[in-house]
């Protein structure tokens, strides 16, 4: 059996994008690793997704369920309790080898792929912490499953590194389960959080959030008896004298996502080294053509409304692909300027190159209002003010395709604050 | 004038309100209402879990119908904490009914069949 598309992962990226690419008449498979489908979406049991796609808010679970309900509704294959191992790529498409619980080893055929994998989260070996290695030191995404899928509190006494939202989420999650939690140190001079995050989590409940500030000792035997914090200066260096001790059993790690690409290790797929995910064009095309990406495994979001939105982009473009109604021609650079982080596309591709290009970034530094500016070569092609900027909220700039100049020079997108 | 961060949505407003419920900074009129209740009389949406019997989800996900006093949330969470519920369990099946009176039932945010 040979499929246009195989998706790998069965969370909100994966199901969006076989949902739209089944839409548009191709033959989808979904794999999905995990027992069930909905991915993450199933232990954030907080609520606030569906804002923009559905205009409601809604917690995970809810989320997921209408997806998996219209995915269930399209009949689209996919199989539970399979993980992919290896992709090859072959004279006519790909052929993937994945394991399955109840198939043995699968070896699937397809002629595009949509890697929707989703992310996984930095250990404490990844951020280097010093000290003790004793339990109780976890990611802050794996004690919120054990909590919320398993019934686990994984300690009483409760500290969290790293403001993220997974940090704030369960910063108030342990809290209502009445876990002490003795506080929040966040590295940067501000918070990663989404801000309704740090208003509903920490402040609702008056857990201290200590900017610019690491932990630096980690102390227990079997279990985690104290963690020790230090402010940091400007270059990340601990300040001495500025030490805080908390008798802890629990830390808590929210030190970032970052997206799993492992199926792309046996492939020559150029990466990103700011996103950690593949470098794509508008159509989440990487640099093999017949591969795309969407979703946490090309760049972590923060909002899974953004995710789906995405997602359905890649499937339509995936299906486009299939279809042989887009071929690869030139791909012009979109350069991260100046204050931008990255930029989502990476390339715009002129082959194809049909209508509005939704561009995703994320700007360095916070700022109360500026100016985003694309430029092609001297020329300013898009323009948009935005105001209360911060590194952890996505933002988006729709890019017409009429106000190319030409189809050789690279653009570049800069962020332009305004002082007050 | 007490400044506030509007919560209702993602993009967190920078919210102003004087004494007279004046409020500025709002991108929608939703701003303004969550700002009013904010320093009258504020409420939160409760999500949380509950005992579920049923090997493979020992937990079931729920929400409050709407938002309850904040003062009442740690007793919701300890009212919770005796329930135990049995499968199958249907999306916004009302697990309890109008907790203290204040008008607020806790519905499941998920399936789970039988």
């Amino acid at each position: 059996m040979k499929t246009d598309l195989l998706v790998i992962g069965g969370g909100a990226a994966g199901i969006a994008a076989a949902l739209e690419a089944s839409a548009q008449g191709l033959e989808v498979l979904l794999l999905e690793r995990d027992t069930q489908l909905g991915g993450i979406l199933n232990q954030c049991i907080h609520n606030g997704f569906g804002l923009h796609v559905f205009k409601e808010e809604l917690t995970g679970p809810e989320y997921a369920e209408r997806f998996i309900h219209m995915f269930h509704d399209k009949d689209i294959a996919y199989k539970l309790n399979t993980t992919v191992l290896d992709i090859r790529k072959e004279d006519a498409g790909f052929v993937v080898s994945a394991s399955s619980l109840q198939e043995g080893w699968l070896e699937l055929e397809c002629r595009a792929i949509m890697l929707a994998s989703g992310c996984y989260e930095r250990t404490r070996g990844q951020i280097q912490l010093p000290g003790d290695r004793p339990k109780g030191v976890m990611p802050a995404g794996s004690a919120q499953r054990y909590l919320n899928m398993d019934g686990y509190l994984v300690g009483k006494d409760v500290f969290i590194l790293g403001s993220g939202d997974i940090g704030l989420i369960m910063a108030r999650r342990m809290k209502l389960e009445g876990a002490n939690v003795h506080g929040v140190a966040e590295i940067m001079p501000h918070s990663n959080g989404l801000t309704r995050n740090i208003v509903q989590c920490l402040h609702d409940y008056d857990i201290p959030l200590f900017l610019s500030h690491t932990v630096t000792d980690i102390r227990g035997k079997d279990r985690l008896e104290g963690v020790t914090i230090q402010q940091v200066d400007e270059n990340w260096k601990p300040i001495s004298g500025t030490d805080k001790h908390f008798s802890v059993d629990t830390l808590l790690l929210s030190v970032g996502l970052v997206p799993d690409t492992m199926v792309f290790e046996s492939l020559d797929i150029a990466m990103h080294p700011v996103t950690k995910g593949a470098v794509v064009d508008q159509h989440y095309q990487t640099s093999i053509p017949g591969i795309f990406a969407c979703g946490n495994a090309l760049h972590v979001h923060d909002l899974v409304d953004y995710v789906t939105e995405e997602s359905r982009r890649a499937g339509r473009a995936a299906a486009r692909y299939v279809k042989g109604l887009s071929v690869r021609q030139k791909r012009l650079a979109l350069n991260s300027g100046a204050n931008i982080h990255y930029t989502l596309p990476q390339y715009i591709d002129t082959a194809d190159f049909n209508g509005v290009i939704s561009c995703m970034f994320r700007v360095t530094k916070k700022a109360e209002q500026g100016e985003f500016v694309i430029r092609q070569g001297d020329r300013i092609i898009q323009r948009k003010k935005a105001r209360f900027l911060a590194p952890a909220e996505m933002e988006q700039l729709d890019l017409d395709q009429t106000m190319l100049s030409d189809h050789e020079t690279p653009l570049t997108l800069d962020f332009e604050v305004i002082r007050p | 004038m007490k400044k506030l961060i509007c919560i209702v949505c993602p993009i967190g407003c920078h919210l102003e309100i004087d004494a007279q419920h004046n409020v500025t900074g709002n991108r929608c009129k939703r701003g303004i209402g969550y700002a009013i209740e904010e320093v009258t009389r504020p409420t939160r949406m409760v999500t949380t879990t509950v005992r579920l019997l049923s090997q493979e989800h020992p937990r079931l996900s729920v929400k409050t119908s709407k938002p309850l006093p904040k003062e009442a949330i740690f007793r919701l969470m300890a009212a919770l904490e005796s329930l135990t519920v049995n499968p199958p369990v249907y999306m916004h099946q009302v697990i309890m009914r109008d907790f203290e009176g204040l008008g607020v039932d806790i519905i499941a945010t998920r399936t789970i069949p039988g």
